[in-house]
């Protein structure tokens, strides 16, 4: 490996300095408890070569080992990474390890801990000390994707935290499609996922990532997400968690700092069994005409406890932005918490919210089944319409792509 | 001929109050019955408990359906067995699609585009019933549907359903001429060619030279107090309000009847 530059020498220091230090949000975890050293994978040269199960655990959250409607493939296996492609029929795309990127890019630099802060939590910390790759994918300026970069981050080993960091980039006036899901082999059962994802939207250019996370109950996560939104430039984001998982935290944050920029974020949360999940997403408007738009969609059954936050912060006038968070409790045990906060900071940002918490409506269900659905039956539409993947703003093609793998997903897990 | 819908002296109580003090009706096939009365006569009443809304409780009497006694029958097995109810004010339900439904409503399966590139159950009955389906095929239920488009929407359900006894509750409120005269002639012609029994709640006659009813019944007080030609029933009605039956009720009735009756 080559020597460590001065400007990452900084960081890590940083990092070594905030090692201890717990994160604001969610219960704290100890990560020392946790295996960082698992041995390494083989190479492949397409996904189909992965064993069956792998393969198989993979497509659940999206991947599909055929490649077929993708662009290219990024896949991690524990800590190697065996697959990094772009296919040949788009160019202008790159898909690499960020530890190759690093190696070979002097302006890595400027995308790396400039989303997110390093020193923000002992996860964040743990990721820049033990950082074992991550995706950096980058479209060249006008390169315009249709179909999606499809990037897996799998753990495959009993008891290991895997700390993978992200860079994602859109030049100038490009657009970029990512489906990315991250899971556990079905044989783990403990395990802990830090991932860092940083976003540079350029100038006119679109980004939309679809993260779909596939976890087990005795997994920890951790992810830290941040994206920067230039002039004009748009930013969607879905998350979609459907299984259990121990203790879930993240609150993704976009900064819009280019006029008329533009956050979307879409979430599909499914609590079951006795999952912790805390999840939110924030949007700083910076500029004028910047907007955001976040909705959440919470369901909580068995004892989960599901924490729904989200944070709109105007900063200067004309701009714009929205809230909308919606739980149903499927239990009496289980626990939703939609905590929405709006700052404006100057006269002139229009912020607003809506949120509601609540079981299924009697009257829904009996309208149903005066249609011939039996209980559970309407329970399981009003559940499926609930979690609806029809994410406005995304192609065509794309749209109906990341529709059929929530379909799939859900189907797995509901 | 058995009947294809029998209501026998039938009690009905909500939360232990008393609300209807035994019904009588018995509707045939290719037969449509209107139900009219006053505000708080037990119309909605007999409806919901016609349905199967569990907080509607028979104490005494039947309901039968194709003589098949249903009072013990959950709400989607008396749906299955052919009963249909268009309602009044059906709940908004985000996130489940109009089409949708009305292909669960056929005993279909929701729309799978991966499946099924073109959808071509609902789309042909939402045109017929005057929805456009670029527009209503991805609606979520109810949600922004105006009052005529929520009447034209519940119609296509219940037309999907085949069901052998539709329940119209006030298919004319809130609705323009052409949507009303639409409504009306659909159902006419769906009763003649299925073989079907309707059952009407209206309080207006604008419908009736379109759903061309057989027969009308007066409920009051909980009781269905007067029967007969719907166009003699609705002239009485209109010139006298619902006063106009004040001697034939029995006392109780008569009561309510001077409280809320009264023509104004």
């Amino acid at each position: 490996m080559a020597e460590v530059p001065e400007w990452r020498k900084k960081i890590l220091e940083k990092a070594e300095k905030t090692k201890a230090q717990p994160a604001k949000f969610g219960p704290d975890i100890t990560i020392p408890e946790f295996e960082v050293k698992t041995s390494e994978r083989e190479p492949i040269s397409a996904p189909d070569e992965l064993p069956r199960d792998v393969q198989q655990g993979a497509n659940i959250v999206g991947i599909n080992p055929d490649e077929k409607l993708r662009s290219g493939t990024y896949f991690q296996y524990d800590h190697s990474v065996v697959l990094a492609r772009a296919l040949n029929t788009v160019p202008g795309v790159e898909v690499m390890s960020t530890s190759e990127a690093l190696e070979k890019r002097s302006w890595m630099k400027d995308y790396w801990w400039n989303a997110v802060q390093v020193d923000m939590d002992k996860y964040t910390a743990m990721a820049e000390l033990k950082q074992t790759h991550g995706y950096f994918i980058r479209t060249e300026p006008n390169t315009r994707l249709t179909l999606p970069i499809q990037a897996c981050l799998f753990i495959g080993t009993q008891g290991m935290v895997q700390c993978p960091h992200n860079v994602i980039i859109a030049e100038k006036n490009s657009e970029l499609h990512i489906i990315t899901g991250c899971t556990t082999h079905p044989s783990i059962d403990k395990g802990m996922h830090i991932g860092i994802s940083e976003f540079y939207v350029k100038e006119g250019a679109t980004i939309t990532f679809t993260m779909i996370h596939g976890w087990a109950p005795n997994v920890e996560v951790r992810p830290r997400t941040g994206a920067v939104i230039e002039k004009n430039g748009t930013f969607l984001n879905n998350y979609i968690c459907f299984r259990p998982v121990k203790t879930l935290q993240m609150y993704p944050v976009s900064y819009c700092i280019g006029e008329n920029s533009r956050a979307r974020y879409h979430t599909l949360i499914y609590g079951s069994k006795d999952s912790y999940i805390d999840v939110g997403s924030r949007a700083f408007l910076k500029a004028k005409g910047a907007r955001a738009e976040v909705t959440a969609r919470a369901i909580a059954k068995d004892r989960a406890q599901i924490i729904a936050r989200g944070h709109l912060v105007g900063e200067v006038a004309e701009t714009k932005a929205h809230l909308d968070c919606r739980g149903l409790l499927l239990s009496s045990e289980a626990r939703i918490h939609a905590i929405p906060e709006l700052e404006g900071k100057v006269e002139g940002t229009e912020l607003s919210h809506e949120a509601a918490v609540g079981k299924i409506q009697e009257e829904q269900l009996n309208y149903l089944m005066a249609r011939g659905l039996n209980a559970e039956q309407a329970t399981a539409l009003i559940v499926r319409g609930f979690l609806d993947p029809e994410v406005p703003g995304l192609p065509d093609q794309l749209r109906m792509e990341v529709k059929r793998v929530v379909q799939l997903t859900a189907e797995k897990a509901l | 001929m058995s009947s294809l819908l029998k209501i026998e002296d039938l009690h009905v109580e909500v939360e232990g109050k008393k609300i209807l003090h035994g019904v009588n009706l018995a509707i045939n096939k290719k037969e449509t019955h209107v139900l009219l009365g006053p505000n708080a006569s037990g119309k909605t009443t007999l409806i919901m408990t016609l349905i199967g809304y569990p907080q509607y409780k028979i104490t005494k009497g039947r309901i039968l359906l194709n003589e098949i006694e249903i009072n013990k029958k959950p709400i989607y097995e008396r749906a299955k067995l052919g009963l249909s109810v268009a309602f009044q004010t059906p709940p908004e339900i985000r996130g489940v699609k109009l089409r949708d439904i009305i292909r669960l409503s056929a005993g279909g399966e929701p729309w799978d585009p991966f499946k099924e590139p073109k959808e071509t159950f609902a789309t042909p009955l939402m045109s017929s019933i005057g929805l456009n389906p670029v527009i209503f095929r991805d609606r979520d239920v109810n949600v922004g549907f105006s009052g005529g488009e929520k009447k034209r929407s519940e119609l296509a359900q219940v037309f999907a359903m085949k069901p052998k006894l539709m329940v119209l509750d006030e298919p004319d409120s809130g609705v323009d001429i052409d949507s009303l005269k639409m409504i009306g002639n659909k159902v006419s012609k769906y009763v003649q060619e299925n073989d079907c029994g309707v059952l009407v709640i209206t309080h207006y006659r604008h419908i009736l030279p379109y759903i061309k009813p057989t027969m009308a019944h007066v409920m009051c007080g909980g009781r269905i107090i007067v029967s007969g030609d719907p166009y003699e029933i609705f002239s009485k009605i209109e010139e006298k309000g619902y006063c106009a039956y004040i001697d034939i009720c029995p006392p109780a009735v008569k009561a309510l009847l001077e409280k809320e009756g009264a023509p104004s």
